[in-house]
């Protein structure tokens, strides 16, 4: 969709999507166990780190990081987006929490 | 008595609890796909045990998700009885329909074996055939059956008598509190990780699971 120049006099501003200009939009999102949920895989990695003979490993917690590419939408559209995947979706808020990042920055 | 077993891909434990349903009832359930959007009259909608989309993601997540779930909460939430073995159970917890998640068994292991439990209420259309306090033997195969809730919740569960079964020293999975199986606030919706409908049938090697068929034969009939 071709972006159309904003006009100061007729168009408001928040309406312009500065789409071909940005590019799809990039997300990270990374859902983790909470505090004190057991979490048997990465206890099982941490053994094996130690069978490899790192000594200094003193926990591994195992978590899920999510590449999304979303159309062309702005930043507080998009994070209220990620969100509602997160609650509904990616993650299960009874076990595990979710850290939000757009295009690099964290939005948690 | 009009019952239903959801069939979602991956599902593989549907025919088995058809089977064990039309034996104690003396009809076959409706088999539905998971695709469908709405339910006929039912008194029971059954969730079976499986690994619905490969256990993709969460087990149960994405089954939760499914168009016929729509109907299966709107089905629960007019007070209809829904029951909800292993992956089902994993389902019901994903959409909603039960409290508490269903995390991977603590010994990191799949177990699948004969456990002891406990029936802990005969309250319920599930369990009515059964004393409370009965010792079970019931078949469980899982991966992810470690029942977890947060403390207030299983403080509500225990209170309200809302636990239907317990492992009686025999955990398989490390679940908290030994919880096996729950109930839903009206009694209407139970979840449970062992396979009554292994054990439902003496060539199967054990009857113990027969009892809940019976019971949700003569109360939801």
């Amino acid at each position: 969709m071709p972006v159309l120049p904003a006009d100061p006099v007729t168009r408001e501003p928040e309406i312009v999507f500065e789409t071909e200009d940005v590019g799809p939009m990039q997300a990270r999102v990374f859902v983790t166990l909470k505090n004190g949920v057991l979490d048997p895989q990465g206890k099982a990695i941490e053994q094996a780190l130690k069978g490899l003979g790192h000594d200094g490993v003193e926990k591994v917690r195992q978590g899920k990081m999510f590449e999304i590419e979303l159309a062309d939408m702005d930043a507080d559209s998009a994070r209220e987006r990620l969100k509602m995947m997160c609650e509904r979706l990616l993650a299960n808020t009874v076990i595990e929490n979710y850290r939000i990042e757009i295009g690099g920055q964290d939005a948690s | 008595m009009k019952a239903a077993v959801i069939v979602f891909p991956g599902s593989n434990c549907d025919r088995d609890v058809a089977v064990a349903l039309h034996q104690a009832s003396g009809t076959a359930p409706a088999m539905i796909w998971h695709g469908e959007s709405a339910l006929p009259d039912l008194d029971l909608v059954v969730l079976p045990g499986g690994f619905s989309y490969g256990d993709y993601l969460r087990v149960g997540a994405i089954a939760a998700l499914s168009p016929i779930m729509a109907a299966v909460r709107a089905h629960a939430e007019r007070g209809g009885a829904v029951f909800a073995v292993c992956n089902g159970f994993q389902m019901a917890c994903e959409a909603g329909l039960l409290p508490g998640a269903l995390m991977n068994n603590a010994a990191g292991k799949y177990v699948c074996r004969h456990v002891a439990m406990r029936v802990e209420t005969a309250d319920s259309p599930f369990t009515s055939g059964y004393a409370s306090g009965q010792r079970v033997s019931i078949p469980v195969a899982h991966h992810d059956g470690n029942y977890f809730a947060d403390d207030a919740t299983l403080d509500r569960l225990e209170g309200e008598g809302l636990v239907a079964f317990r492992y009686d020293n025999d955990n398989p999975n490390g679940s908290r509190r030994d919880i096996a199986g729950i109930l839903s606030a009206n009694r209407r919706v139970l979840g449970m990780m062992p396979h009554p409908e292994r054990a439902a049938d003496p060539a199967l090697g054990g009857m113990d699971g027969a009892a809940l068929f019976t019971s949700m034969v003569e109360t939801l009939s």
